[in-house]
């Protein structure tokens, strides 16, 4: 099935996507994902890919330039971290309300200011109402897998919106992993060609894009939108269950891990899953029914998913990777603890903030936190549930 | 390039009728006679910043636009349609696409002088087979008539507004051809409606026409924003040409070029009269900005004919 | 009428154009314009001598063409501006209201 490698989070994204061969490749380096463009620029200098890429002088014309290629007929992706997703902020809307099934390969860094190069979630987060499917990775294996998976749920035809990509910044884009790299033809054969229905270089009939929508037509644009979203899950595990056939692993909307009979869990996204499932092996060894749910689509949220995989548990804690500034907690805890509130869930739920900036998150920070939980359990007192990991505090505090 | 009037008016209106635009605009007359220099059998791909053009030429469901269309944003006309003739070279080289496609943006000064120039800029330097087309009005008129970078020195707007302590705008328009003539394109020329069409025509067609990045800046009136009366539109271009406020010349790969010297420069009071925009400076005690705006019409004058080797 | 051209505030939200895209080219000619004006350009037959003139500077391409001849001003789109009037050189075209029976 493929072959092994060791290589980094970017470098794996970067050779997914020499496979897929796609038509555009507009770019601007920004740290922690220049390498990517990098690549994707010397692919193209040796001939061993067909992309047009194309240097542009910002974000900004990351995105737009884009949209008008996508828009135009070729499949397209770009790539970029941090700031550089935050400049394109408006032009992420875009791209989703014109239906554009361009692929932006992140690579998760915490926002400005102060400005810091390292890990958080905090610019993904912020994009998070745009439109855009949005797939985390724990691992550099699955920044490659999801990067190929990519196109075929974006481009399908119930769906049509543009995905983006994610994997923390250093953590896994950086550091070399071992993975198992797919044949590029059999690559080529599960992504397949771009065949847009419609397109600005349709010589049978011409499109026009990005039309001014009036207060009667705006709301059932929104909620057609939505729809196409909503289909999102179905395209995805049908994509999931055809790349297993190639790959032999299995993708699902989230990842349980231990959660068969858990008491006590974790919901996480991206690397630090990995420091989680260490901690609850720990757990478990200890007798202590511990677990971990690792989203990987989170939007599409899968809401209902979640819940059916939480309604056992006493306690849980919802880990963000980025301060929402809501005075309440962050994006992930307020859309899985409201989830749970819908579904009648009567387990315990406090909310994390950890990791900001690139913060250390040891197997000992997460036993911490399960440890919090059953504190939570044994004494019936939730207290905060707005709690900060790994901060430096004062000792009166 | 050889150019008959008739001939050009019997091409097809790749522009058609039923956009919201007022009554009397200059931009979709600009937009009307750049499209007809395209010769017939090509397509096109029309990119568009946000703008009166925009808002009036796609309201959905209604297109004005025969050809494929794309309006993205404010700011990013530029590298929009970078990215749609990137795309368009990219699939010719895989053979996906065999006809041929010309790639012309419209903005208005705000969307091109202003918050849009960096991704002109970027566009201009990248030297993509396109053209961009400003049609300058001189103010942000879809929004109400605010000021911009291109609107002339003294002019009344709502952000400069005319009052017991205030003369109007008190900066000069930024020259923007000339800003874009200094990234070393193929071609870049300014124009209005004047000669019957003439000189916009050919300039249009070989901005189209020559390969890579092209430029062409419009003076579009604007009788909304200048206060002006609507039918009057060709005589304040040909007084904006004949005072030379606003010059015809060309930039061709790097050589300055000037396509119209007025057998007399008229004084820039025949421009200016008219327009509420200036109203004021006919005002008995204003005629000392009347001759500081002729003294900037007089330097850029000297200066474009000392860039033309005149 | 344009198949586009029906799509309108009554249209339910599965039926509207994916990412509101039109997949056409001039479907506006549906949109009448001509009743926002109070005046018309008339056009003297016997003075219009086919230059051609008043087509460019037509800000609603109202004024078409056909074999280097002038055709019919499109009263349905026609905003009444006036500038093809003084754009004239023989004085043909003349600008007159327009009767409130006249509107469409």
């Amino acid at each position: 099935m493929g072959k092994k490698d060791r290589m980094s989070g970017n470098e794996a994204v970067a050779n997914a996507l020499r496979q897929i061969n796609p038509d555009v490749m507009p770019a601007f380096p920004i740290t922690p994902s220049t390498e990517i463009p990098q690549f994707m620029a010397t692919f193209a200098a040796n001939g061993l890919i067909d992309t047009e890429f194309i240097p542009v002088e910002s974000e900004h014309s990351s995105m737009s330039a884009s949209i008008g290629a996508e828009a135009a007929g070729a499949r397209t992706v770009t790539a970029t971290s941090s700031c550089g997703l935050a400049f394109m902020w408006e032009e992420l809307f875009i791209a989703a309300s014109n239906r554009l099934p361009l692929a932006l390969t992140l690579v998760n860094r915490a926002l400005s200011g102060p400005i810091n190069i390292n890990c958080d979630h905090s610019d993904s987060m912020g994009a998070r109402d745009a439109g855009w499917i949005q797939l985390y990775a724990e691992t550099n294996q699955e920044a490659y897998d999801n990067m190929i998976m990519a196109y075929r749920i974006a481009e399908h035809k119930d769906v049509r919106l543009p995905i983006m990509i994610c994997q923390d910044g250093f953590i896994t884009s950086h550091a070399v992993m071992n993975i198992e790299v797919l044949e590029d033809d059999v690559v080529k054969k599960f992504v397949g060609e771009y065949t847009p229905d419609d397109y600005l270089l349709n010589k049978e009939r011409p499109m026009a894009v990005g039309p001014y929508a009036v207060s009667g037509f705006y709301m059932e644009a929104k909620r057609q939108q939505a729809e196409a979203l909503r289909n999102v899950k179905r395209v995805a595990l049908e994509v999931a269950a055809e790349y297993e056939q190639i790959s032999g692993r299995k993708y699902g909307l989230f990842e349980e891990y231990r959660m068969e009979d858990a008491e006590y869990a974790v919901v996480i996204i991206g690397s630090a899953a990995g420091t989680a499932k260490d901690a609850v092996d720990r757990l478990r060894d200890k007798g202590i029914k511990a677990g971990v749910i690792k989203i990987r689509f989170f939007r599409p949220f899968p809401a209902a998913e979640i819940t059916a995989a939480l309604k056992n548990v006493k306690a849980v804690a919802v880990m963000d990777r980025c301060e929402g500034f809501s005075d309440h907690g962050g994006p992930l805890g307020a859309d899985t603890i409201s989830a749970m509130y819908q579904a009648n869930l009567n387990a315990y739920a406090v909310n994390y903030i950890y990791g900001l900036g690139g913060r250390d998150v040891k197997v000992e920070s997460i036993l911490e936190v399960f440890a919090a939980l059953q504190e939570i359990v044994s004494t019936g007192k939730v207290g905060e549930t707005y709690r900060y990991l790994g901060l430096r505090d004062r000792k009166d505090a | 390039m050889s150019y008959n009037f008739k001939e050009w008016m019997n091409k097809p209106e790749r522009l058609a009728p039923g956009h919201r635009m007022c009554a009397g605009c200059g931009g979709t007359i600009a937009v009307r006679n750049v499209l007809r220099a395209l010769h017939e059998g090509d397509k096109a791909v029309i990119g568009n910043a946000t703008g009166c053009l925009e808002v009036s030429t796609f309201m959905y469901p209604y297109t004005a636009w025969e050809d494929s269309y794309i309006h993205n944003a404010f700011e990013n006309a530029g590298s929009t349609l970078s990215g749609v003739e990137t795309a368009y070279r990219a699939l010719k080289k895989k053979g996906k696409i065999d006809d041929t496609y010309k790639f012309i943006t419209f903005g208005g000064d705000g969307g091109t002088y202003d918050i849009g120039l960096q991704s002109l800029s970027g566009a201009m330097e990248r030297n993509h087979d396109m053209v961009y087309v400003c049609y300058d009005n001189g103010a942000y008129m879809n929004t109400g008539v605010q000021r911009s970078s291109a609107t002339p020195m003294y002019a009344d707007t709502t952000t400069t507004p005319v009052g017991k302590k205030s003369i109007g705008k008190l900066q000069n328009r930024k020259d923007l051809a000339e800003v874009i003539a200094a990234h070393d394109i193929p071609y870049v020329a300014q124009t209005t409606f004047v000669q019957n069409f003439k000189d916009l025509h050919v300039k249009a067609e070989k901005a189209i026409y020559t390969p890579g990045a092209a430029f062409l800046n419009i003076m579009s009136p604007c009788p909304t924003g200048w206060k002006y009366t609507p039918s009057d539109l060709l005589e304040y271009c040909k007084m904006a040409v004949e005072t030379c406020y606003w010059p015809l010349f060309e930039v061709v790969e790097g050589k300055w070029i000037l396509n119209y010297e007025p057998k007399k420069k008229l004084p820039v009071e025949e421009f200016l009269r008219g327009q509420g925009r200036f109203k004021h400076l006919f005002k008995p005690g204003n005629e000392h900005l009347i001759a500081e705006f002729q003294a900037e019409v007089d330097r850029r004058w000297e200066q474009l004919l000392y860039f033309c080797n005149r | 009428m344009n198949e586009f051209s029906k799509l309108n505030e009554t249209t339910p939200w599965q039926e509207l154009t994916e990412g509101m895209k039109i997949f056409t080219g001039g479907n506006s000619r549906d949109f009448n314009t001509g009743e926002w004006t109070t005046i018309k350009p008339v056009v003297n037959e016997e003075k219009c001598r086919h230059c051609l003139i008043c087509t460019p500077v037509c800000p609603d391409s109202a004024i078409p063409v056909t074999e280097s001849r002038r055709g019919t001003i499109d009263y349905a789109h026609c905003k009444g501006c006036g500038i093809c009037a003084k754009a004239c050189p023989f004085g043909a075209i003349e600008m007159k209201p327009v009767k409130p029976a006249e509107k469409r």
